[in-house]
């Protein structure tokens, strides 16, 4: 079992809860930093997980136990690539989500906003100010044509 | 013998790379895509066999032998979801040329469909075989980028929001699934399955609980277990249909198998485990009631979809070798079942414009193919005899039954859940088949490929779903020796000894 120092416990345990934080926010290009500051928290991990430094593995001549585990070191070489790759895929995602609907805030769930507009009792429109405008723009607006919602809200939905 | 085992993954990932190079001719890119997916299914099949008689097959790859090597591993099991999941793929893969036929003419070639398609295709064999949790994470990420690509490609306003869901959640779950194999490898110093097998049991209760757990997380996310599941009747109606079914058989099946594998394999317990068991419970339940709560035909087999996880977990928290069997069965069924259902839906909202259930009425009269079609795999979903479901549901209930008091009390909800399936699918009946008819709505937008209301389905379209409900009946015409396999699978799963000797030697 491979036990870490302190330093890097601290510096992962704030990765960890920085990604995380960052994840829970609604703007997207947060989350999309958040993915990759976790990202690096579980690429240190996993490099971590390899013992402490060590000579570079099988380079030169030494005494096994001076090199250090190569096998993290790969293991983390290719979780890098893999989360590269996708992050550069979400980052186009973000500017196409952006491109499309104008904003880059992630919407509320189909099923939320349905109750919501339930609970919403008649001729109080006010609240909408301060939630995300989704019905602004003709985008969002196909959406609820593509009857995600009873005909009751999106006919208050073309309303507002 | 061994070479075979490689093959589930490098003809798909071969034949992706070379749809890459025919990306001008569409006959060419179709023709490599089935006969790819039809030698996997021929290979898978022979590995099955092959398993079934002399025990699992194994390849070790560049010759390196296990633990130091990564190994592939074929046993009854894993070769047995190969199978039906690429005889699965294979139906969805004519079923989507169809689409593009009549959507887009007869010499339409595309760049990206096929390639991406056959990519999923390795990502879920990958991950049936390995015998490595690292290289189960690339198999992951192999079919999650895939499926990234297809929920997303084509995507407009009012769709891009549920595609970015999904990715966000799906990456967190792999970062999540990093992060464990991180913490196993540090704490055993090996991501060999079988390897690990030995050693997590040396480790003090404490942390085996803290790995074990993460990895229910983890793939539970992917399997959408409840309260895991909130994306996927978010981001899976808007697909188009054959890539919605695609999604609905596999992936959270091969989530449900990554779990059945490690739950066994690594992290064994001694009896019905209570977390499971509870998890199965708000699973079935959850779902099924979501699935009444919708108007959308394709959310609300989404929800079904959750439900039936559900099921899946319930056999694997029995923790005996019924169980392990009953789960196997299971995900057999309900791959096929499940697929079909969602591909019917894109046959239904193909013909009435909507995927609304209160817009639909009167389908029964004016198209009782599509009627008979919907109605099987709806009844095999609920669970009647003789269909598969029965045969499935049968296998978790005896297990169930002779599991303990708890595991006969989380029987009754499998029953419970199964009778909610058959209101919301007799519901669905109702209102889309029985009914005043209405008139079909209009197409808004030709060019997508999330139609509705094209009005036109090609003989492929039709081909590929009776071929997918016959082969469901086939499940429950062959119950008998397809049992047999699953309850030697379960008893394997259980052993453990099987699988440990073929790849340690």
């Amino acid at each position: 079992m491979i036990t870490i120092n302190l330093a890097m416990a601290v510096v992962l345990a704030v990765l960890y809860s920085v990604g995380f934080y960052l994840l829970l926010q609604r703007s997207l290009m947060r989350i999309l930093i958040g993915i990759v500051v976790l990202g690096h928290g579980a690429n240190l991990l996993l490099q971590l997980a390899g013992g402490p430094p060590a000579r570079a593995p099988v380079l030169g001549t030494a005494l096994p136990e001076e090199f250090a585990d190569p096998l993290p070191q790969a293991l983390a070489l290719t979780a890098i690539v893999i989360t590269f790759a996708l992050t550069t895929y979400l980052l186009a995602l973000g500017y196409r989500s952006w491109v499309l609907t104008g904003r880059d805030e992630v919407q509320d769930d189909v099923e939320d906003r349905r109750v919501a507009e339930r609970e919403r009792p008649e001729g109080s429109m006010e609240e909408d100010a301060e939630g995300p405008d989704d019905e602004e723009d003709p985008g969002s607006a196909a959406a609820s044509d593509r009857t995600d919602e009873p005909a009751e809200v999106s006919g208050s939905g073309a309303a507002r | 013998m061994s070479t075979l085992v490689t093959l589930p993954v490098l003809l798909p990932i071969l034949g992706a790379a070379l749809t890459v190079l025919a990306a001008r001719s569409a006959r060419t890119q179709r023709l490599i895509g089935i006969v790819v997916l039809a030698a996997v299914s021929v290979v898978a099949a022979v590995l099955l066999v092959a398993a079934d008689r002399t025990g699992p097959v194994v390849a070790e790859l560049g010759g390196w032998p296990a633990p130091v090597g990564i190994v592939l591993v074929a046993d009854r099991l894993s070769a047995l979801l190969l199978l039906i999941s690429t005889v699965v793929t294979l139906a969805v893969l004519v079923y989507a040329i169809g689409q593009r036929i009549s959507d887009y003419g007869r010499e339409t070639a595309s760049t990206t469909f096929h390639p991406i398609f056959l990519l999923l295709s390795t990502g879920v064999s990958l991950a049936y075989l390995t015998g490595d949790l690292f290289s189960l994470f690339v198999a992951f990420e192999i079919m999650l980028a895939a499926s990234y690509v297809l929920i997303t490609r084509r995507t407009n306003a009012s769709r891009i929001r549920s595609g970015m869901t999904y990715v966000i959640i799906s990456l967190t779950s792999s970062l999540l699934f990093l992060t464990t194999i991180a913490l196993v490898y540090a704490a055993t110093g090996t991501v060999n399955l079988a390897d690990l097998a030995g050693r997590v049991a040396a480790l003090p209760e404490g942390l085996r609980t803290l790995l074990s757990m993460l990895t229910i997380v983890t793939f539970g996310i992917k399997a959408a277990m409840v309260p895991l599941h909130f994306w996927l009747p978010d981001s899976y109606p808007n697909a188009p249909a054959p890539v919605t079914a695609l999604f609905a058989g596999l992936l959270t099946k091969v989530g449900v198998y990554a779990l059945l594998r490690t739950q066994t394999l690594v992290f064994p317990g001694t009896g019905p485990s209570a977390v499971l068991l509870v998890l199965a419970v708000l699973t079935m339940v959850v779902g099924a009631l979501g699935a009444l709560a919708q108007d959308d035909l394709n959310r609300l087999l989404s929800f079904l979809l959750v439900s039936h996880i559900g099921f899946m977990l319930f056999g694997l928290a029995v923790y005996d070798a019924r169980g392990a069997a009953g789960t196997a069965l299971y995900i057999v069924h309900h791959i096929t079942v499940q697929a079909t259902l969602f591909l019917v839906s894109g046959l239904i909202t193909r013909r009435t414009g909507t995927v609304s259930i209160e817009a639909m009425g009167g389908l029964a009269r004016r198209a009782p193919v599509l009627a008979v079609l919907f109605a099987i795999p709806a009844l095999t979903l609920a669970g009647i005899p003789p269909t598969s479901g029965f045969v499935a549901k049968l296998a978790l209930l005896q297990a169930g039954a002779t599991g303990g008091a708890a595991t006969a009390v989380v029987a009754g909800f499998v029953v419970l859940a199964s009778l909610l399936t058959l209101y919301a699918m007799v519901r669905v009946w109702v209102r889309v088949f029985w009914g005043t008819e209405k008139e079909p709505l209009s197409d808004d937008d030709p060019t997508d490929e999330l139609v509705v209301g094209t009005a036109r389905a090609s003989r492929p379209m039709y081909a590929a779903t009776v071929a997918l409900v016959a082969v469901s009946i086939a499940i429950a015409v062959a119950a008998g020796p397809l049992s047999a396999v699953t309850e030697k699978a379960g008893a394997d799963l259980m052993a453990r000894t099987p699988y440990v000797e073929a790849v340690l030697g």
